[in-house]
């Protein structure tokens, strides 16, 4: 196939007008040594229909989840997606659209986000919101980089009950040298503040924590929090948004900073990406804030408008100087996430965390009673927990896996520290009946 | 066309600023129901153990039409390359098929769990793969993570391997060199990698000074962080001696593959000598810019910093298929998940539908349009660096500003009432009253040709009637914004009590 709407015809008039019957003289600046000289070693190309066809015959060759009855979550989620939400990510107003950079043709894109924002402030109980980072990840990671910059403190203390990805993320950071990480570690699966407090210090620039952490239960926000302000240093939380509408927001603990991945808002799985980071902190620390911000302002007609703001913390200008390295973002995942939100509403989204809850709960109950599982843990948990499979947790996936199910996430495959863990999340998605042969299935192994 | 033109009635549909959508529908509108809960209720006290939301936040309430409208409103004050010319220099808005679109979203991509078991995602690890292969083989670097999310992220994600390299090999270093040609995320991303910038000035040609390249190199200095095709859309002629003076003091090479679109199939970094470079799929591989993102930024390295890539790294095994591996060395992992898959489908789509002579067709073309919009524009508006170009190039308001007093940023507004995307303007930072154009492949000669005389009648229009300029645009959903307003009184968020 070719995308280029230019004829040979026209080629040629170019060619002409510029002075050359070649296009490689345009090519002269390459030295003669580094030209390829012979063509890619790539296939032909294809006409639209065959290149559909291998792509499909690649998608054919995965079970996606999406097809089985799936419990798997630790950090991304099969919740449903409104019809709405991908008729409007598909405009391509949005999607072909680059960055917002000339406001009077980008309304569209900056209303969007400053309403994105609003809804990630309303969710979090936080003052300001970015328009989006990369993921989950990088933004937990952004987090503690801003701790460090405003309280021009050099350690983290990050809960070792975090996604142990992002913990990886965080360290990889860390080899630059700008922060130390320190890990607090982990007790009957919750940290417990007191053993945070040994950690935590007046060189503490931020105590990061995930609540739900990664094998689903609430941590005690209340004590770390002040554990954190004890210190002067940064509470810095971590939320599945989700759950935005029955559990209390970060605020009420005294958050500084609030992050989280946005994916389970309006965004397919998609093997882990693209989701979207979310970043909100407390309105003393917009100036360090990382990423771009929409404000509200006039046009020379005095009417309302949106555009960029607060430039002067970010790379175009303040170069290496800048609050972050960030430029692209996740905007078009940021959309996808205010039309979900906008279509459920918050009650809606009060009502998807109620039947997460309630049947996350069923769920453990049911696989408890078939006697395949112990419970290591008696936290408190919202949508998600982890129980301790008597065999072989990667044997019985694949049996279940031909029985039609994804029997939650193998926590030994992720780390060695948790084998013979299996970690169970459950949407609104997932039916009563569903989880009656789950268990019954398993049962029967 | 002024607010109170009698042809326009108040509200005529579409065109100017949309009520918020917290400020739609009423407080019982709902979009999506909830099903009925189908197991027991349980006590949300109880199981949360008291940590119960009690004000709920306040999120929009409307109806599934209320929703349709409101994005679709907001949609028609939104600029996109199906709209028109989008010459925007160094992003590459070229056109995104459909067929990309269309099959990100097959159930067999779009439903897959990052934790599921291999033997069940065996076609997504193949297409990591097979994407990987394709970008080792046009970049000529074997190593591929294909991890980051961007750009930037790609930039610091080398920097971390290089990091990791010089200290093993015993050989920490503290500086990276950086022309100041660059573009922001350089410099941004060096620091965030803990190393210093030093800054160097680019040479009469706009190419990398030489001389200025080795008296800023020793042993201290970890790479050089460089651009080529550069940000004024020029191959760098002396591009060998350049990575060889870099690896004369240890140092290693890294190339911002932003303008990788100017190169498939003639030449390769890898070739030319650089260690580590990233790809934005998001501008050479055709993925759509999203409004701002999601993108991918994909770095491709040598053998020898292969070991430091972060991980996992899908892997074709010898039985044929395909599994997850780590390098023993490896920096760790830059994100979640293995990346901005979605993204990969869409690039991988657009390879195989191109293929080897299609890609290098693409760069071809957009680098003939590029000369070809350049010869006609360099007689009225100064082109500072006169080489043939790549597939980009930078011309200068300057003479604009001194004799009509109209800045680039006037022509810039003025495009948008002849529905043409402006260029990408003042970067790079060295080029005075900088328009940088960037036609891609993708535009016609027709509107090739409408882009350039529309360019030729805003310096007729700069000498007649400068305020004409100065006051543009007029026929843009709003005009131009108050920008020092947004900062002094920053309004961030819409707030439920002004809705009273
Ligand atoms: C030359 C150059 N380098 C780096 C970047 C950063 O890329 P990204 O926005 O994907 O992070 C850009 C993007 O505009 C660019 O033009």
């Amino acid at each position: 196939m070719r995308f280029s709407p230019v004829s040979c015809e026209h080629r040629e008039t170019m060619l002409r007008a510029v002075g050359v019957t070649d296009i490689d003289e345009l090519f002269e600046s390459v030295p003669a040594a580094v030209r390829l000289g012979r063509p890619l070693d790539l296939p032909d190309g294809l006409s639209e229909m065959e290149a559909v066809s291998s792509l499909r015959a690649l998608a054919d060759a995965n079970t996606p989840a999406a097809r089985l009855v799936s419990f798997a979550g630790a950090g991304c989620y099969d919740h449903y997606i409104p019809s709405i939400v991908d008729h409007v990510v598909r405009r391509p107003e949005f999607f072909t659209a680059y960055t917002p950079y000339q406001p009077e043709v980008s309304q569209g894109t900056l209303q969007n986000i400053y309403e994105f924002q609003t809804m990630i402030c309303e969710l979090t109980g936080m003052d300001v919101a970015n328009a989006s980072m990369y993921d989950g990840a990088t933004a937990f990671v952004e987090a503690a980089l801003m701790a460090s910059r405003i309280t021009r403190r050099h350690k983290v203390v990050v809960m070792g009950s975090a996604h142990p990805e992002w913990r990886v993320v965080l360290r990889t950071y860390a080899a630059s040298g700008n922060i130390e990480v320190v890990t607090c570690p982990v007790e009957d699966g919750v940290v417990s503040p007191a053993t945070a407090a040994l950690l935590v210090d007046d060189s503490t620039a931020a105590l990061l924590v995930s609540s739900p952490n990664f094998v689903g239960h609430l941590e005690d926000l209340a004590a770390l929090g002040e554990v954190a302000q004890a210190a002067g240093a940064l509470f810095v939380v971590s939320v599945n948004p989700i759950l935005s509408g029955v559990l209390e927001p970060p605020s009420s603990f005294g958050a500084d900073i609030v992050v989280g991945e946005g994916q389970p808002l309006g965004n397919p799985m998609s093997l882990g990406g693209p989701g979207l980071g979310f970043f909100a902190c407390r309105q003393a620390h917009l100036r360090q804030l990382p990423g771009r911000i929409v404000g509200r302002t006039v046009d020379v007609d005095g009417r309302g408008a949106f555009v960029l703001t607060m430039q002067t913390r970010e790379q175009h200008i303040r170069r290496e100087k800048a609050t972050s390295n960030i430029c692209s973002n996740h905007a078009l995942n940021a959309l996808a996430a205010a039309v979900y939100l906008s279509a459920v509403g918050a009650a809606g989204l009060e009502s998807v965390g109620r039947a997460c809850v309630a049947k996350a709960h069923y769920l453990r109950e049911a696989l408890l009673a078939t006697g395949k599982f112990d419970a290591p843990y008696s936290a408190a948990f919202a949508n998600e927990f982890a129980l301790r499979y008597k065999g072989d947790p990667a044997v019985m996936h694949a049996e279940m896996v031909r029985r039609g199910f994804l029997a939650g996430v193998d926590l030994g495959a992720i780390d060695p520290g948790m084998d013979g863990l299996v970690l169970f999340a459950v949407t609104e998605k997932r039916t009563r009946a569903e989880m009656d042969s789950l268990a019954k299935e398993v049962a029967s192994l | 066309m002024t607010a109170s033109d009698a042809r326009f009635p108040k509200d005529a549909p579409v065109r100017g600023p949309r009520a918020l959508i917290f400020e739609t529908g009423s407080p019982e509108s709902r979009c999506v129901e909830a099903p009925v809960l189908d197991v027991p209720e349980i006590s949300l006290d109880e199981a949360l153990a008291g940590g119960v939301r009690t004000q709920p936040p306040a999120l929009p309430h409307v109806t599934e039409v209320e929703i349709a409208r409101h994005y679709h409103h907001l949609a028609t004050m939104n600029f996109g390359v199906d709209s028109g010319p989008y010459p925007l220099g160094s992003c590459t808005m070229k056109y995104n098929p459909r067929l990309n679109e269309d099959v990100c979203r097959l159930e067999g991509f779009a439903g897959l769990h990052p934790y599921q078991p291999l033997e069940t995602i065996q076609g997504g690890l193949g297409l990591m793969v097979g994407l990987a292969d394709t970008l080792a083989e046009i970049t000529g670097l074997p190593g591929v993570t294909l991890q980051p999310a961007a750009g930037a992220h790609g930039e610091f994600t080398a920097m971390m391997m290089f990091r990791a390299y010089h200290t093993a090999m015993g050989d920490p270093r503290k500086r990276v060199v950086i022309p100041d040609a660059a573009h922001g995320t350089n410099p941004a991303s060096v620091h965030m990698a803990g190393y210093e910038v030093t800054t160097i000035a680019s040479d009469a040609n706009g190419a990398v000074d030489l001389e200025a390249l080795k008296a800023a190199l020793d042993t201290d200095v970890a790479a050089l962080m460089l651009t080529n095709p550069n940000t004024l859309g020029l191959f760098d002629p002396n591009i060998v001696a350049i990575t060889e003076a870099v690896h004369a003091v240890g140092a290693l090479a890294y190339c911002d593959g932003a303008n990788m679109n100017a190169i498939m199939g003639k030449t390769r970094p890898g070739d030319m000598g650089f260690d580590a470079m990233h790809i934005n799929l998001h501008k050479t591989f055709s993925t759509p810019h999203g409004g701002g993102g999601p993108g991918a930024g994909p770095v491709c390295v040598t053998a020898a910093l292969a070991p430091f890539l972060p991980g996992p790294l899908p892997v074709r095994l010898d039985d044929g298929t395909y599994g997850l591996g780590w390098t023993d060395r490896s920096i760790g992992r830059v994100r979640s998940s293995f990346g901005n898959f979605g993204v990969f489908v869409r690039a991988y789509a657009y390879v195989l539908a191109l293929g080897g002579d299609g890609l290098r067709a693409a760069s071809e073309q957009a680098v003939l349009s590029a000369n070809y919009m350049k010869e006609k524009l360099k007689g009225t508006y100064p082109l500072p660096y006169d080489r043939p170009c790549m597939h980009e190039f930078v011309l200068s308001g300057s003479r604009l500003r001194k004799e009509h007093g109209v800045h680039t940023l006037d022509v810039a507004k003025r495009l948008l009432d002849y529905g043409i995307h402006p260029p990408t303007i003042y970067f790079p930072l060295i080029v005075d009253e900088s328009i940088m154009f960037e036609p891609t492949e993708t535009e016609s000669l027709e509107d090739i040709d409408r882009m350039i005389e529309v360019m030729l009648t805003i310096a007729a229009e700069a000498a007649s009637d400068p305020d004409l300029l100065h006051g543009a645009p007029y026929s843009t959903p709003v005009r131009r914004l108050d920008e020092a307003r947004a900062v002094k009184q920053p309004d961030l968020r819409w707030r439920p009590s002004s809705a009273e």
